[in-house]
C-alpha cells in the first residue's frame, strides 16, 4: 500500500476497516440472493390459511434457484386492494411483478395497459380444464389476461335443525323464515361496498337480464330489472332481514350466523370452516344448498368471485414472473388452496379429486354447479363507475318501497348509462 | 425609502426566499397542477382518450346533485360541530384558566383525544357504535339492536360526536390563549361596580376574547371543512354521509379520473378560501393581532 499508514489517524483507519468489513459482509449477502435467483414480488391480500405462501414456496424451491417468489400483502377488502394497486401502476412502479387480482379488475387493468396478456403455450396451459364462466372473467376483449387461480361463488347456507322446507327461490325462503319467527333471519351482504354490488348483480342476473349486454351497452331490461329490485327490496323491509341490513358484509352475516340468531346467509363457503372453528353446535346443523332464484322455474344465477393472476407491464422479469404464475395456478396447488383456505379451484377436473370432498364435505358439487351457473359482474374498463352507480343508487336497500320501485329503476338505469360513458360525478 | 431601509428590504427578501422558494414548490405548483389537470379529460384507466375540455368537469360537477348534496352534507357537519366546539371549548377554557392547583396535568390531560391519530380515534368511535360488539347499545334507554350507521341522521350524530370529541381540546388551548391576555384589573373593576359574573362573562369575557374566538372559529371551520377521516372510517359515505372531500377522493383514487377529481379538489380549495375570506374580511379577524406595529 502507497499510503502510509501511520499518518492516517486511529480512528479513521477503524472507520475504513469498518467499511471494508461491510463491503465484504454484503457482497456475501449479494452471492446468497444469487443462489435463489431472482427475486419476485407478488402482491395478493394475506390469505389467512398459508395456501398462497405454501404454493409460492413450493414454486420457489422447484424452480431450482432461478426465481425466489417474495409476498407483499394487500388490505382483506377488494376494494382497498385495488386502490393500492392502481396507485402504484399509475405511477409504473416496476417493483410489482406478480398481481393477484380479483376477477372484476381484468378489463379495467388490461385496458389501462397495466398487465400483459398470456398468450401462446402458456395460454392454453393456465386455462386447460377451467370452467368458461372464469376464463370470460380473466379474459378481456378475446384475450387472456390473467391466470385462473382460486375461484368462488356463494351458496345459500341455512340451520336444517329450524328449516323444514329448503327454499328453491326468495319468495320460498322468504316465506320459511316467517314461519321460523325471530330467529329467521337471512343475512346477506348489503352495506354501500362491492359485496353489494356482488348481490345486487346476482339478483338482476337471476331476474333474466344483464346489467349490461356489451362493453358499453346497457342492458337492465325493465320488467326484469324491477322484479329483481322488488324481491331485494321486499326482503330488506321484511322481518327476515336484521336491523343493521345495510351496513352488513360478509363478515357481519358470518358473526351473526354464528350466534345462532340467523336461520339462513347468503355467503362464501369460507363460512364452512369457521363455522366448525368457531361455533361448532351451528356448525352440526349447517347446510348448504344452491343460490336461490328471483322467478320460480328459473335457475339463479350465483356469483362469482375467485383471483386471478396477472403479470405488471412495468415488471423488469416479465419471463421468470409468467413462468412463476403458470406454476403457482397449477393445479396441486388450486387443491392445496381448496383444502387448507377453502378456495374453490377455477379447474373443472379437480372437482373429481377426494382432496376436494375432504376440503368441501358433501358440497363439493354444489360449488361445482354453482361456478358452472354462475353470472360474472359486468366487464368493462369502467368496472369502477359501473359499480359506484349501483351502489348509489340502489343503497340503502331497506329504504326501497317494493310496491312502487320505478323510481329507483329510473335512477338505477340513469346512472349506469352515465357510468358507462364515464361523465359525472359518482 | 433611505438606503440603508432599502438595502434592509432587499436583505429581508434575501433571507426569505429559501422560505418562499420551498412554499411554492409545495403549494403553489400542486394547486397549479390541478387547476390544469381540471381542465382536461384525463383518466388513468383510459390512456388513450384525453385532452383539454374547458370548463367541462366544472359543469359536470356543479350542475351534479351528488355534489350540492355532499356540500350541504360536509356545511351541516360544519356548523354542528364547530358550534359545538365553541361552547364546549370555552367552558374547557373557562375551567383551565380557573384552575388552581394541577395546571400543567389539567391542560395536558384535555389535549390527549387531539393526539390521538383520527383513524384510530375513528375506530374506536365505530366499534363502541357497533350495534353487536360495541358497548354504547349495552346502556340504559338505548335500543339493544340500533344500527346508529344504518341511517343518515343517526350515522351523522356519531360523527359529529366524534369531531368534537376530538377537536375540542385544540379549540380550548386556543381560546385560553385569548383568556390569558385579558387584564385582571377590568374584572376587579367590573366587581366594584356590582357586575354580576353573567354580565362579567358576556361584557368583558367575550368582547376582550372576540379576536381570539374568531381565530379559533376560522382554524376549525376550514379544518371542519374537509373532513374526510372520520366519514371515511365510520360510514364511507354510505346513507348519504358523504362530505366533498371524500366525493374528490372517490373521482381521484377510487375512478382515476384525474380530470373530475381534480375539479372537485380545486372548488373546495375555493369553497376553503372563500371561508377564510368571510372570516378575515367580514369578520375582521386580525391574523397579526397583537404584533407590535401593526
Amino acid at each position: 500500500m502507497s499510503i502510509r499508514t501511520d499518518a492516517i489517524p486511529a480512528r479513521l483507519s477503524a472507520f475504513v476497516a469498518l467499511v471494508a468489513a461491510s463491503m465484504t459482509l454484503s457482497a456475501c449477502t449479494g452471492g446468497e440472493e444469487e443462489a435463489a435467483g431472482t427475486e419476485l414480488s407478488f402482491f395478493v391480500f394475506n390469505e389467512p390459511s398459508g395456501a398462497f405462501q405454501a404454493a409460492a414456496d413450493k414454486c420457489s424451491t422447484e424452480s431450482n434457484g432461478e426465481y425466489t417468489i417474495t409476498f407483499e400483502f394487500l388490505p382483506a377488502d377488494a376494494d382497498g386492494q385495488r386502490e393500492q394497486l392502481v396507485r402504484r401502476l399509475g405511477a409504473e412502479d416496476p417493483s410489482i411483478d406478480i398481481i393477484g387480482m380479483d376477477v372484476i379488475w381484468t378489463a379495467e387493468f388490461a385496458n389501462a395497459g397495466w398487465i400483459q396478456p398470456w398468450e401462446g403455450k402458456l395460454a392454453s396451459q393456465v386455462t386447460e380444464n377451467v370452467f368458461d364462466s372464469v376464463v370470460e372473467g380473466a379474459s378481456f376483449e378475446d384475450t387472456l389476461y390473467t391466470a385462473p387461480f382460486t375461484s368462488n361463488t356463494q351458496l345459500l347456507w341455512y340451520r336444517k335443525d329450524r328449516v323444514e322446507q329448503v327454499p328453491k327461490t326468495w319468495e320460498e325462503m322468504l316465506a320459511e323464515s316467517e314461519r321460523i319467527g325471530e330467529d329467521g333471519l337471512i343475512q346477506v351482504q348489503a352495506d354501500e361496498y362491492e359485496g353489494f354490488v356482488v348481490w345486487a348483480n346476482t339478483m338482476i342476473e337471476s331476474a333474466g337480464t344483464k346489467v349490461l349486454e356489451g362493453p358499453e351497452t346497457v342492458g337492465l331490461e325493465q320488467e326484469a330489472t324491477e322484479a329483481a329490485i322488488e324481491t331485494m327490496a321486499r326482503f330488506a323491509s321484511s322481518a327476515a332481514a336484521a336491523p343493521d341490513i345495510d351496513t352488513s358484509t360478509e363478515d357481519t352475516a358470518r358473526l351473526s350466523f354464528e350466534a345462532g340468531g340467523a336461520s339462513f346467509m347468503l355467503n362464501y363457503p369460507f363460512v364452512f370452516p369457521s363455522a366448525k372453528e368457531n361455533a361448532p353446535d351451528v356448525f352440526e346443523q349447517l347446510e348448504a344448498t344452491t343460490y336461490p332464484a328471483v322467478v320460480e322455474g328459473e335457475p339463479s344465477a350465483p356469483p362469482l368471485g375467485g383471483i386471478n393472476l396477472g403479470i405488471s407491464e412495468f415488471s423488469d422479469n416479465s419471463e421468470l414472473a409468467f413462468e412463476a404464475a403458470a406454476c403457482l395456478v397449477q393445479p396441486d396447488n388450486q387443491l392445496e388452496a381448496a383444502k387448507l383456505g377453502g378456495l374453490p379451484p377455477t379447474r373443472e377436473d379437480l372437482y373429481e379429486d377426494k382432496a376436494i370432498e375432504e376440503a368441501y364435505p358433501g358440497f363439493s358439487d354444489l360449488i361445482k354447479e354453482s361456478i358452472d351457473a354462475a353470472a360474472p359482474r359486468p366487464v368493462t374498463p369502467a368496472y369502477t363507475d359501473l359499480s359506484l352507480a349501483l351502489q348509489t343508487a340502489l343503497h340503502p336497500i331497506g329504504d326501497v318501497d317494493p310496491d312502487d320501485v320505478s323510481a329507483v329503476y329510473e335512477e338505477l338505469l340513469k346512472l349506469v348509462e352515465q357510468a358507462v360513458k364515464r361523465e359525472g360525478l359518482l | 425609502m433611505s438606503d440603508r431601509s432599502k438595502s434592509e428590504r432587499k436583505l429581508g427578501w434575501m433571507l426569505c426566499a429559501p422560505a418562499v422558494f420551498a412554499m411554492v414548490l409545495v403549494t403553489a405548483y400542486p394547486i397549479g397542477y390541478a387547476l390544469v389537470l381540471s381542465l382536461q379529460e384525463l383518466d388513468l384507466r383510459f390512456p388513450d382518450d384525453g385532452g383539454f375540455v374547458g370548463l367541462a368537469n366544472y359543469e359536470a360537477v356543479l350542475t351534479s346533485s351528488l355534489w350540492w348534496q355532499d356540500f350541504f352534507n360536509t356545511t351541516f357537519i360544519t356548523i354542528i360541530s364547530v358550534a359545538l366546539e365553541l361552547t364546549l371549548g370555552m367552558i374547557i377554557a373557562l375551567v383551565m384558566h380557573k384552575a388552581i392547583f394541577g395546571r400543567g396535568t389539567v391542560r395536558t390531560s384535555v389535549l390527549i383525544p387531539y393526539g390521538i391519530v383520527t383513524v384510530v380515534a375513528a375506530f374506536a368511535w365505530q366499534f363502541a357504535f357497533q350495534p353487536d360488539t360495541g358497548f354504547v347499545n349495552q346502556l340504559p334507554f338505548i335500543a339493544d339492536d340500533k344500527a346508529w350507521f344504518g341511517e343518515r341522521f343517526s350515522s351523522f350524530a356519531v360523527i359529529i360526536m366524534a369531531e368534537v370529541w376530538k377537536t375540542t381540546p385544540f379549540m380550548a388551548l386556543l381560546l385560553l390563549a385569548g383568556l390569558v391576555t385579558i387584564d385582571g384589573g377590568v374584572y376587579e373593576a367590573a366587581k366594584v361596580d356590582g357586575a354580576s359574573a353573567w354580565q362579567r362573562f358576556w361584557k368583558i369575557t367575550l368582547p376582550l376574547m372576540k379576536p381570539a374566538v374568531l381565530v379559533a372559529l376560522l382554524f376549525r371551520t376550514l379544518d371542519a371543512f374537509r373532513i374526510f377521516d372520520n366519514i371515511f372510517i365510520m360510514t364511507g359515505g354510505a346513507q348519504d354521509t358523504e362530505s366533498v372531500s371524500i366525493l374528490g377522493y372517490n373521482q381521484l383514487i377510487e375512478r382515476l379520473n384525474l380530470g373530475l377529481g381534480s375539479a372537485v379538489s380545486v372548488l373546495i380549495f375555493l369553497s376553503v378560501f372563500l371561508i377564510a375570506f368571510i372570516f378575515i374580511k367580514g369578520f375582521g379577524v386580525k391574523m397579526n393581532e397583537g404584533r407590535p406595529g401593526s
